[in-house]
């Protein structure tokens, strides 16, 4: 106690409390912060087991019929989940799209309610029951083969199919109707695949006749290369929004400082007032 | 100032050789003498003039290593994702430039930065002129050649935005071709006359490098220079202020204090964008990819100075009607170059406008304060509200996607702040001035607000008034009175006999704007104190007051 009473009004103590408190405030977040790092593998509904459909049905029963029917059907303008096939289950439900509390003319990427065990069984009685739909080729494991994708093919197809939504960078863009077109700063390479195959909301389908397996591919490396390129242009990317942003900071931050500047320098001295 | 010192030998014989030809030596010594007025709103021309010399320097760097080409490439250099992609010679030097030049891509961002904070300190610059109404008589013509710079600027900028030839520019280059061939009936030839043939074609980069690095730099230097020379001969106006008068500049010396501080300045200038260069990426042309005809891009916005042509291109609606079996594109028309020539225009024939609705003719060296004009004030601020609404419209894809709203409805909300929110400046900025000189007056006459509450002996607390120091008060009276133009051109002779020129339309037009201009005037003399409110006199044992309320709560300590 002594120690403390006879240092507790030291110039630097207030700096070191604040010093130690964000430390243990940092600690206490990362031992409580949920751990968001998933890895999530491939659906393989082929291997599904009678017990895995049960586990589904009951999944869909409680999350989602409640909106899309029993049936499947759909109701209330809800969307109804004839033919659209496993892979589309699986990039709805992993990007957290679905199930949905909120439903809007768009929802908004967020973290997974299931687990990737979960997925898959939904993923597996949606498709056995309401009819399947696009599927990723059995060749074709997007999160490992990505990496072979064509970056340059990628690059040319990703500018004249994609960019156009998704803007150059996969910062996405807006959409009428007050949809939008996500960021493609968290998708996995999978989910992109899966994305591109079932075309969810406004997007259109990209089957495999309209784009092969190699250029989705390339696509794929390109904007997970591109997306993990560093900002070679300094510490802040401006969101990587173009001129907008950057004119805001020429505004802001620019004439801010110069104008600070100005003031200092044209300060009057107290012996002329 | 210091004793006379004699300068060494050496220099000294030099001087006089100079001066036995030159006879520099009283013109010298005249300008070294030269006053400028102190105020930072003064430094705001200075900020453009430093940024244009920063984009100059930096401009003459990267013409070492651009190649204004067309020509197909594949590309070979560092920038990992691009290798293998055809792309023109343009884009590849730029990407050799920001990736395999030493400090290539921090000159990039340099230049990039100074030509967004160039165009910022003109509009600022031009703000102050405006609003202090420097733009008066005599200063008229450097107004004229300030408002040709600025545009002037826009375009060098937007050429330059265009040159490097990525995804991005490609668009910029693009819009000017629709925008071409929008003007009736020249329309198609004048965009074959730009791109040499069809879009793209690949004349257009070498083209624009042309003019980007050659003609508008060596007009703009040529203006540059003659707008600083009438500066300097015009001498700089100065806020209103103890021994300041319309004859007279008080201030500092051009040297050594001014020179000193101005020096200093451009230091600051050229090591904030340096900062921002180094610290904030700018233009990233080597994720937008190289230009191609069938691409376009989400998010494509030009820099900030063109975003309010961007904009005005957005909200206008789509109106295409056949003129004789012939399209005439009124949607790109009237927003490109309808709506930016009525803007500019009106903005360079204001002074002209203003003297003439003020029959003002005398000249004018000391600066109004913006309250003390408040038709002019809210004049500016509602030219700036439908600048900004605009500039805000040209981002309306951004908007949407980051605060969730549908793109259409804010389409329709700018398209209805376009019409609404000028007017509401202009009442708005009009009131607040008026409210402003109204305080003046009240300070003038009552004194300012101390601070101190006195109890009076009866118990009623007051608020003890000070009046203004002697500085301040010559600043508050500095309002020059305005009457219509009936009172100041004597309209009506002795016998009542009102003056023919009055009579006639124009006339009829020019009273009538007179009168809108100096409405609601507050008169400084007019004033009878007569509120009741128990402070109608100045304090005047102010300092014993607060000596009194000072001393008591400090004993406590």
């Amino acid at each position: 106690m002594n120690w403390i009473t006879a240092r507790r009004r030291h110039p630097l103590m207030g700096y070191a409390v604040v010093f130690f408190a964000l430390v243990a405030i940092g600690t206490l977040w990362a031992v409580l912060a949920p751990n968001a790092d998933r890895a999530e593998a491939r659906t393989q509904e082929a291997g599904a087991t009678q017990q895995d459909l049960a586990a589904g049905q009951a999944l869909f029963e409680q999350s989602c019929s409640s909106c899309h029917g029993i049936d499947g059907q759909g109701r209330n303008g809800m969307p109804s989940l004839q033919g659209v096939g496993a892979a589309a289950v699986d990039f709805q439900v992993s990007t957290g799209r679905m199930p949905s509390m909120n439903p809007d003319v768009q929802m908004p990427r967020k973290p997974p309610v299931f687990t990737e065990e979960q997925i898959d069984q939904l993923a597996a009685y949606v498709s056995t029951s309401f009819g399947g739909g696009p599927e990723i080729p059995a060749s074709v494991d997007p999160d490992e083969d990505y990496a072979r994708g064509d970056i340059e093919l990628g690059q040319r197809v990703f500018m004249s199919n994609c960019a156009q939504c998704h803007n150059f960078v996969g910062q996405g863009g807006a959409l009428t109707g007050g949809r939008f077109a996500p960021e493609l700063t968290e998708s996995t390479p999978e989910q992109i695949y899966e994305a591109l195959i079932s075309g969810p909301g406004a997007m259109p389908v990209f089957d495999d006749e309209t784009l092969t397996p190699e250029e989705k591919l390339g696509i794929i490396n390109y904007i997970v290369t591109v997306r993990a390129e560093p900002d070679s242009g300094g510490l802040f990317n401006l969101g990587r929004l173009g001129p907008s942003s950057e004119g805001l900071v020429a505004w802001t931050v620019g004439i801010g400082l110069i104008v600070a500047a100005a003031m200092w320098i044209t300060a009057r001295q107290r012996e002329n007032d | 100032m210091s004793q006379p010192t004699t300068p060494p030998k050496a220099l000294g014989a030099l001087g006089t050789y100079l001066d036995e030809r030159f006879h520099g030596s009283s013109m010298l010594r005249t300008n070294m003498r030269k006053v400028f007025p102190n105020h930072w709103s003064f430094m705001l021309g200075e900020v453009a003039l430093y940024s244009f010399i920063i984009v100059l320097l930096t401009g003459v760097f990267l013409t070492l290593w651009f190649r204004p080409s067309m020509l197909e490439v594949e590309y070979t250099g560092s920038y990992a994702p691009l290798q293998g992609v055809m792309m023109s010679e343009a884009y590849a030097s730029a990407l050799h430039i920001s990736f395999d030049v030493r400090g290539g891509l921090l000159v990039r961002q340099i230049h990039h930065w100074a030509a967004l904070i160039f165009v910022a300190a003109i509009l600022m610059h031009m703000m102050r002129v405006f609003f202090t109404g420097a733009f008066r008589k005599p200063r008229e013509l450097n107004w004229l050649i300030g408002a040709t710079l600025l545009i002037l600027a826009m375009v060098e900028g937007l050429l330059g935005y265009s040159l490097p030839d990525d995804l991005l520019s490609g668009v910029g280059i693009r819009l000017m071709q629709g925008v071409a061939l929008a003007v009736p009936v020249i329309g198609s030839y004048a965009q074959m006359f730009l791109f040499d043939g069809e879009f793209p074609g690949e004349a257009i980069i070498p083209r624009l490098f042309t003019v980007h690095v050659l003609l508008l730099p060596g007009i703009m230097l040529a203006l540059v220079g003659a707008h600083v020379l009438i500066v300097w001969i015009q001498k700089h106006t100065q806020y209103p202020g103890r021994g300041r008068t319309e004859s007279n500049v008080v201030g500092t010396p051009m040297y050594p204090a001014f020179a000193v501080k101005a020096g200093a300045f451009f230091f600051f200038v050229f090591g904030f964008t340096a900062l921002m260069a180094s610290v904030f990426q700018i233009n990233p042309i080597w994720l937008f990819g190289p230009y191609t005809p069938t691409s376009i891009s989400a998010g494509s916005q030009p820099d900030f100075y063109i975003g309010f042509m961007e904009g005005s291109l957005r909200l206008f609606p789509q109106w295409e009607p056949l003129i004789f079996g012939h399209p005439l594109s009124l949607s790109t028309l009237i927003p490109a170059l309808v709506i930016p020539g009525i803007l500019f225009t009106a903005l360079m024939l204001w002074p002209f406008l203003e003297a003439w609705i003020t029959g003002d003719k005398r000249q004018h060296h000391t600066a109004d304060r913006p309250r003390n004009a408040p038709t002019r004030t809210a004049l500016g601020v509602t030219g700036i509200t439908f600048y900004g609404v605009l500039l805000l419209a040209g981002a309306n894809d951004l908007i949407s996607e980051i605060f969730y709203i549908d793109l259409y409805l804010t389409t329709w909300i700018f398209r209805v702040s376009l019409i609404v929110g000028p007017i509401i400046a202009f009442i708005v900025t009009r009131r607040v001035c008026l409210g402003l000189q109204r305080r003046d007056r009240d300070e003038l006459h009552h004194g300012y607000e101390s601070g101190i509450v006195k109890q009076l002996p009866s118990g009623e607390f007051i608020e003890v008034h000070q009046p203004v120091g002697a500085d301040a008060a010559v600043e508050l009276r500095s309002k020059v009175a305005s009457e219509p133009l009936e009172i100041r051109t004597g309209a009506v002779d002795e016998n009542g006999v009102p003056d023919p020129r009055t009579r006639s339309p124009l006339g009829k037009l020019r009273g009538a704007a007179s009168r809108w201009f100096t409405r609601d005037k507050v008169d400084f003399d007019e004033h009878d104190g007569g509120h009741g409110d128990g402070h109608a006199a100045v304090e005047e044992g102010a300092g014993s007051g607060r000596a009194a309320v000072s001393s008591g709560p400090s004993d406590k300590h």
